[in-house]
């Protein structure tokens, strides 16, 4: 077995394990501990691919900081474990339900999958071989369908400054540093020497 | 027997070595390191500093790590026990395995890949795992809030620190250190070196480092005055003394990027004298001396200070910088100072 098919089981194996904790931990912050496990070994299996620039965005993107914030949140919740069980019961049966529905709908799907012909080579040509796959990726987004990319950008900042709007409160009661404020002050404006004469103040 | 090093068990085995060979070296310098550190900020403060161990008190950090390694290990009641010891663990992991792509020298570096400063990112991006788990695991009040301010502080300063390097990545039109290095190479010695076209950027990124590895004026995550020791408060014996060993392994990385980003890596900065791998190290130990330098100079930031300059100062400035650049850099004007691979450099 070469080193990569080894890599290859390992990832494997980090992925399903680390998902299927993430689903059964009992405590949340073990779960996102397992996603994070998820995540890094998927990043481990698009290197493989050879697909190394989107593995470290994977990274720094979902590593570092979405489920740093998944983290955060989840630690600061204070769960109630014995409240969320009273609750299984009762939703038990509407989860099957879902569960069992989708479970129908991949079968199906999957069923009557049929590879197109040429679809396997298809796949197999998208790793191009005499550019980096940086710089194939940077002429697909920034050349090739600069429009679209442009686009979904906007979308995202539209979004990004909805939610500042919606959640951005301005508290009156605050006190606040104006650091450029404090750096322009001299002694000139801000002291006074005053001679006081002994026995009667000012 | 001729090519056992082309089978899987040779190219382990080089691989192996090729790790020990940076790991062994770059610990043993550590120890040293450390001892600098406190001897240059015990002079600062007029005192003697580590002198008893040893010639010199050179031999203080092996007495200290013997010291940590005797100790017992002490759990706190209530403490996740798995995460408390995985904590320190990864802090120390993902500190080392960042070193897989620096380079000393021409070609010296385990993984040659092509997106290795996105590396150095990513890892460096899961050290505030440590941080946020090992608060988290202790079941304790100060350790979970350093934790918490620790863990914004890193991630906040992370987006500068990248947004600087992009800066630098566009100037040389490759994301791996070798190419970073060689396109600094030119006839002018020191001055063809990324430092002058980028020299604000040397500052910002020199702050941020600071600031990313909870290194003073910014050990806020410690502040001993407020928060005891923040995230390490409950540690004692080995477990701390990997967390040590993590944070400095990561101020020294820092200092190997400074080098290999803005100083020109392996080359030598007059032109004539041969390149090398003593350059770096002497780089390396130069920022390192800076750092403390501003360890033993400067007062602590307050929080919500950190928090402004890292978002309304360092993140607005670092992104003009990638603006500029990139319009200098189309246009190659200044001669290509901004455009390394127009002009082959």
């Amino acid at each position: 077995m070469t080193i990569a098919a080894l890599a290859f089981w390992l990832f494997s194996i980090c992925v399903i394990a680390g998902g299927f904790f993430t689903v059964v931990s009992r405590n949340p912050v073990h779960s996102v501990l397992w996603l994070i496990l998820a995540f890094l070994s998927s990043a481990g299996l698009f290197v493989l691919l050879g697909a190394e620039f989107v593995a470290m965005l994977l990274i720094i993107v979902y590593v570092g900081a979405v489920a740093v914030l998944f983290l955060f949140v989840v630690m600061m919740l204070d769960v109630d474990f014995a409240e969320l069980k009273a609750g299984m019961a009762q939703y038990l049966p509407l989860a099957l339900l879902i569960g069992v529905v989708l479970l129908m709908q991949l079968g199906m799907a999957f069923g009557v999958w049929q590879f197109a012909d040429g679809a396997e080579a298809a796949r197999a040509a998208v790793a191009p071989t005499d550019t980096h796959n940086t710089a194939a990726l940077g002429l697909i987004l920034y050349d090739q369908y600069f429009l679209l990319f442009q686009l979904a950008g906007l979308i995202l900042l539209v979004a990004m400054i909805g939610a500042i709007v919606l959640t951005l409160r301005h508290r009156k009661d605050v006190k606040r540093q104006n650091v450029l404020e404090q750096m322009w002050r001299d002694p000139a404006d801000s002291m006074e020497l005053k001679d006081v004469k002994p026995g009667q103040g000012l | 027997m001729t090519n056992f090093f082309d089978t899987n068990l040779g190219t382990l085995l080089i691989v192996l070595g090729q790790v020990l060979l940076v790991v062994v070296p770059l610990l043993v310098a550590l120890a040293f390191l450390l001892y600098a550190d406190r001897k240059i900020w015990a002079a600062v403060q007029l005192r003697r500093g580590p002198n008893v161990v040893g010639v010199f008190g050179l031999l203080q950090s092996f007495a200290d790590f013997i010291k940590y390694a005797v100790k017992e290990i002490v759990y706190p009641a209530g403490a996740d026990k798995v995460v408390f010891l995985l904590a320190p663990m990864i802090t120390l992991c993902m500190a080392l395995i960042a070193w897989a792509v620096i380079p000393f020298n021409d070609g010296w570096v385990v993984s040659d890949i092509n997106v290795a400063i996105l590396y150095v990112m990513a890892v460096s991006s899961l050290e505030v795992y440590g941080v946020i788990m090992g608060g988290w695991a202790s079941n304790s009040k100060y350790p979970f809030l350093g934790s918490l301010r620790s863990a914004a502080q890193m991630i906040s300063y992370e987006v500068s620190l990248g947004l600087i390097i992009i800066g630098i990545i566009i100037s040389t039109g490759s994301m791996n250190f070798g190419d970073i290095v060689a396109a600094q190479d030119g006839r002018y010695g020191i001055f063809s070196w990324y430092w002058l076209p980028h020299f604000p950027m040397l500052f910002l990124f020199l702050i941020s480092a600071m600031a990313e590895t909870n290194r003073p004026p910014f050990d806020l995550p410690e502040a001993e005055s407020e928060l005891v020791a923040g995230y390490q408060v409950e540690y004692s014996s080995t477990p701390f003394l990997l967390f040590m060993i993590g944070e400095y392994v990561a101020i020294v990385l820092m200092c190997a990027l400074v080098s290999l980003l803005f100083l020109g890596g392996w080359l030598s900065p007059i032109p004539g004298l041969p390149d090398g791998i003593g350059w770096m190290l002497l780089k390396i130990c130069f920022v390192f001396f800076i750092f403390s330098m501003v360890k033993a100079i400067t007062p602590r930031f307050r929080y919500d200070q950190l928090m402004r300059i890292g978002w309304k100062v360092f993140l607005p400035l670092s992104l003009f910088w990638v603006v500029l650049v990139a319009f200098l850099a189309k246009f190659e004007i200044l001669g290509g100072a901004y455009a390394r691979w127009a002009i082959g450099g």
